[in-house]
């Protein structure tokens, strides 16, 4: 396979997660703006800065809104990390490597782009929003869906999948990363009812509130939420989940290519060093430290897989 | 004008090739029919069998439109075609290898000098360069229009890159789809093997550095070309990859393509890639389209360019008059395929004509394509009369003219009905070591405007299904 | 006469190159007085990909840089036996028709500059007014090195008034061509009288004269070349008779460095 197509597979499935998971922080914002009277400008912040979105916000708008945060976030032309430039540049990864694709594969990912350009054609009113943010995860679902149904499970599917779990444990680390001071102990010990409400939050936006009932309980406290989305094997978003998602497909390529490269030994490192521990010890290692690492080393591995798989040359 | 429609004949009648479709046609309902074609349009969007319009930004992919009622041609009328395309294409090849060689055609005194010698289609660095197998012409489009049941003329040749047989493929599959009782009354010859011939004739053109099975891949400019879909679309029909300048390397003296496995050389590479753009080193040094040393590594025997370079001489629009001459002098035939009447303005006699009778005429640049730079008289106004007067006296050598011919019309499905529109045909041919593959039928191009000659897509042409039928 | 040459080419760049190639036509063109005893030609810090024999006959040799090289060094070195021939190449031979050597160049298209120069021409024959014109060309330009740009067309160096050998050449190419004549550009060796290192290879023209062939015009020097002159490469102009040319990705600056000499050997 040629180096730009392993390269144009990765970004495909990494943006079509980035998309997911934007439309799933606005839903979560909304969701905050109308379980709380007087939420506003903090709440919205926070969910520009685990979209990673709020530098670029700034620079235009002054003031947190929440109408002109979900527009940013959806559709804003100077923002090009919008929804809506997001899967116009994995449709156009997807055009580069149609011939990667299947055909059902390549017709879900370009029917998601005609839809949401018509969806997204003026501003959403706040009425059509929930129609509008499940658009986005229908959608993406069934593209999910027919690569999940058509594809041969060969070097191509592992790069969807690689793009797909640094992407995703990439955004599950960012929700912790702007969220993590709500679950340091300090702050539970204060136990206000705010703190339930940004716990809430922090579940909502990675789809968790009902897993973290099935495989905690009901009982939501910062030790719980952390063990869930950083440990917890059985949570598709779990930085543990996604990390050893990450090596497996990594694995199946190096028996594929009979050829380990750093890379391997890049994500074995990461599985090792920073999931085989207890909650309790990342708290006294202290929680930030320790995703701020997660992060940089998912970042030199993503950097490493695209020299090692020569995607740019 | 007479005006013969390939359907209802002169004189109304249905022409038999059309009959048993006539029939089907007449227990369709219209309404049913509408949202077939509907249907057509969602599908091809959806499939993503879009063009883009040059200088417009990518957002701006268009669909060509695609009219559902086939254009049908009989087993006899395609016989005849089939061999004067041959022959056509046969010739183009040989003389091709002349112009690059001993050039025997100039010294016969056949075609005059100043034909190729001030020709910017001509190529240089191919002089004395013998393509793997003898080939030039791996993939040529031969354009055809029809003015009576047994007239059918030579527009045009396409040497270069012909584009278009996506659509060939793809109109036949929505039409299968769409109307498959169709398929069991008719007998239709099918086009679906052009993939896998196109890819075969290809990997028999490999050159002498190939070792085991050739590997061959499709070299477009990239994602922003107009032709991005149907280079993508051969590519993967063919099963090779897709490549762009970028992508290749010269190592081991061969071009080689990047992979996730590192260099992988390639043997045959087909190139939807200008001339001029193909190699910064040999020819334009701005291209980042092209493969620096890739003229060296060819002409050194490593690899396989197909077209080869350098064809474009034989499809310029001057050369194009002499092309009954060329036929004769390299088959030793006669052309079974005529040529359309051409007056070569650079002929004092010729554009003496040509200005006396501009508003009958059709004037066409001799390097132009795409139906750009193009005036029929016939239909421009006083104006552009002038204006166009202007030019040919300017560079008169610039311009050849050609009588407005009364094109064939085949019924497109309209709104109000079914309305005759003007047609042409692209028949796609290959040629290599191993023989010349016509592919039954090809792309029918169709004027979507009434009374419109204009059958380019860039210029609102639409395409229909070509069905030649069984014996 | 034998004239032994070796000829260092030394670029060097300010960063390491990740790719490029490198295309040479360095080696002595057959040519009726001119044999080659032994000739080779190495590279440092690239790899040969290709050699064949281009349209004009000219021998050329593609290398490709070897990754992140800072340096890269072209070795090109031999003897050649030299017999005089009064600077007459000789009868035209290859493939290339010669109404190629007719066609204007980017290079070499005549304008208004030369047209002036041809207007003043004199002789009885072509080869006269061929001889005249050169003389001309040589009063018109005046030979500086370090001043003119390797892009210049024949009439931006007579509009400048100044030039090298390759600005030369291209004037009386243009000329030439312009009175009829096929004419071609040449490039190659010199050796100048009494000295063994050579500041630069050497480039002049050549005029296809009805009865003679080939006649070769030295500008820059004011006379027909010699046993001195060691043809390499020829083409329409200079971009198709360059002795190196290449193409390479990444940003380096680059810096050259030409050690040449030219040494007779009987």
């Amino acid at each position: 396979m040629l180096g730009k197509t392993a390269g144009g597979l990765f970004w495909m499935a990494r943006l079509l997660e980035r998309a997911e998971n934007t439309a799933r922080m606005i839903e979560t914002g909304q969701r905050i703006a109308l379980t709380r009277a007087g939420s506003g400008a903090d709440d919205w912040l926070s969910v520009l800065q685990a979209a990673a979105v709020a530098y670029g916000y700034q620079q235009k708008h002054e003031e947190v809104l929440p109408e002109l945060a979900i527009d940013w976030m959806l559709r804003d032309p100077d923002n090009p990390s919008s929804v809506m430039a997001v899967v116009t540049q994995a449709r156009h990864n997807a055009r580069l490597v149609r011939t990667a694709l299947t055909h059902e594969a390549w017709e879900a990912v370009n029917s998601f782009w005609m839809l949401l350009k018509v969806a997204l054609a003026r501003k959403v009113a706040t009425r059509d929003l929930p129609k509008v943010l499940s658009l986005i995860r229908e959608r993406n679902a069934l593209v999910r869906g027919s690569i999940l149904g058509t594809m041969l499970r060969n070097e191509i599917y592992d790069f969807i999948r690689i793009g797909t779990f640094i992407e995703r444990a990439d955004n599950t680390a960012r929700i912790l990363d702007v969220k993590y001071y709500v679950l340091l102990p300090s702050a539970a010990a204060v136990g206000s009812r705010l703190d339930n409400v940004q716990w809430d939050t922090i579940l909502r936006s990675v789809s968790g509130e009902g897993g973290y009932r099935l495989a905690i309980g009901p009982d939501v406290t910062p030790m719980g939420i952390a063990q869930f989305l950083i440990l917890d094997k059985r949570m598709p978003r779990s930085l543990n989940f996604c990390c050893a998602k990450l090596r497996d497909n990594l694995n199946y390529l190096a028996t594929d290519y009979d050829l380990r490269m750093p890379c391997h030994q890049l994500a074995d490192t990461l599985c090792r060093r920073f999931m085989s521990h207890d909650v309790a010890a990342i708290f006294d290692y202290g929680l930030h430290e320790y995703v701020q690492e997660v992060l940089g080393h998912l970042s030199k591995l993503s950097h490493q897989i695209e020299i090692e798989y020569r995607f740019n040359g | 004008m007479d005006m013969f429609d390939e359907m209802q004949g002169q004189n109304g009648q249905i022409r038999s090739p059309y009959a048993t479709f006539d029939a089907w046609l007449s227990d369709e309902d219209a309404a049913r029919l509408r949202a077939k074609s509907r249907e057509a349009e969602d599908l091809f969007r959806l499939t993503g069998i879009t063009f883009n319009v040059y200088g417009r930004s990518e957002a701006e992919e268009r669909l060509i439109p695609f009219d559902i009622i086939p254009r049908i041609i009989s087993a006899r009328e395609w016989q005849r075609l089939e061999r004067g395309i041959e022959q056509r294409v046969c010739a183009i090849n040989a003389f091709l290898h002349d112009i690059y060689h001993r050039q025997e055609i100039l010294r016969a005194g056949r075609l005059p000098q100043e034909m190729i010698s001030s020709n910017e289609a001509f190529l240089p660095q191919m002089i004395g360069m013998m393509p793997p197998g003898g080939v030039y012409t791996h993939i040529t489009g031969i354009d055809l229009v029809r003015t009576g049941p047994d007239d059918f003329f030579v527009l045009e040749d396409n040497a270069r890159t012909p584009s278009g047989v996506s659509y060939m493929l793809e109109n036949r599959e929505t039409m299968l789809r769409m109307f498959p009782e169709l398929f069991s009354r008719n007998r239709v010859r099918p086009v679906s093997d052009y993939p896998r011939n196109l890819r075969r004739s290809l990997a028999a053109s490999a050159p002498v550095a190939c070792e085991g099975t050739p590997t061959v891949a499709v070299l477009t400019p990239g994602i922003f070309n107009s032709a991005y879909y149907e280079h993508a679309f051969l590519a993967d029909k063919m099963g090779v990859e897709l490549v762009e300048g970028h992508d290749l390397r010269i190592v081991d003296g061969r071009v080689a393509m990047r992979t996730t496995r590192g260099y992988r050389p390639i043997d045959v590479l087909y190139r939807r890639v200008d001339d001029d753009f193909l190699d910064p080193l040999n020819f334009n040094p701005d291209s980042a389209l092209g493969v620096p040393g890739i003229m060296d590594i060819y002409r050194a025997g490593g690899i396989t360019i197909a077209n080869a370079p350098g064809t474009g001489i034989s499809d310029d629009k001057a050369i194009y008059s002499y092309m009954p001459e060329i036929v004769e002098f390299y088959t030793g035939e006669r052309p079974i395929l005529q040529n359309v009447p051409t007056w070569r303005c650079n002929e004092k006699e010729s554009l003496d004509y040509v200005l006396a009778h501009l508003s009958e005429l059709v004037v066409k640049e001799v390097h132009g394509s795409g139906g750009y730079g193009m005036l029929i008289g016939p239909a421009a106004s006083k104006k552009e009369l002038k204006d166009f007067e202007r030019k040919l006296r300017a560079r008169p050598g610039n311009y050849i003219a050609q009588p407005t011919l009364s094109l064939s019309t085949v019924p497109v499905f309209t709104k109000a009905g079914l309305a005759p529109r003007h047609v042409d045909l692209r028949p796609y041919v290959l040629m290599s070591p191993e023989g010349i593959n016509v592919t039954p039928g090809g792309l029918t191009r169709v004027a979507m405007k009434k009374g419109s000659l204009v059958v380019n897509s860039s210029q609102g042409g639409g395409t229909k299904d070509t069905w030649v039928l069984e014996d | 006469m034998r004239l032994a040459i070796s000829h260092i080419t030394r670029y060097s760049y300010s960063t390491p190159v990740p790719y490029g190639v490198q295309q040479i036509k360095l080696y002595p063109k057959p040519t009726r007085g001119q044999a080659v005893i032994n000739w080779s030609i190495t590279v440092e810090g690239a790899t040969q990909e290709a050699e064949f024999t281009d349209h004009h006959r000219n021998h050329v040799m593609l290398f490709s840089f070897d990754q992140g090289v800072t340096e890269l060094v072209i070795h090109s070195q031999g003897v050649v036996e030299m017999a005089d021939q009064a600077g007459i190449v000789g009868p035209h031979e290859g493939l290339a028709p010669l109404w190629l050597f007719q066609r204007a160049t980017e290079h070499t298209r005549a304008g208004k500059g030369c047209r002036d120069i041809l207007r003043s021409v004199e002789g009885d024959s072509d080869l006269e007014r061929l001889h005249d014109l050169s003389a001309r060309i040589h009063a018109a330009i005046v030979y500086e090195t370090g001043k003119s740009e390797i892009a210049w067309s024949a009439e931006d160096a007579l509009a400048a008034g100044h030039g090298v050998c390759q600005d030369h050449a291209h004037v009386f190419l243009a000329c030439a061509r312009a009175m009829g004549l096929p004419a071609r550009y040449v490039s190659g060796y010199l050796r100048m009288d009494g000295q063994d290192e050579q500041s630069a290879t050497h480039a002049w023209a050549e005029a296809h004269v009805e009865g003679l062939g080939w006649v070769g015009f030295d500008v820059s020097n004011a006379i027909s070349p010699d046993t001195r002159y060691v043809r390499v490469a020829t083409g329409l102009d200079y971009t198709e008779a360059a002795p190196i040319a290449g193409h390479r990705y990444g940003v380096a600056g680059e810096n050259m460095d030409v050690t040449l000499r030219v040494t007779q050997q009987q």
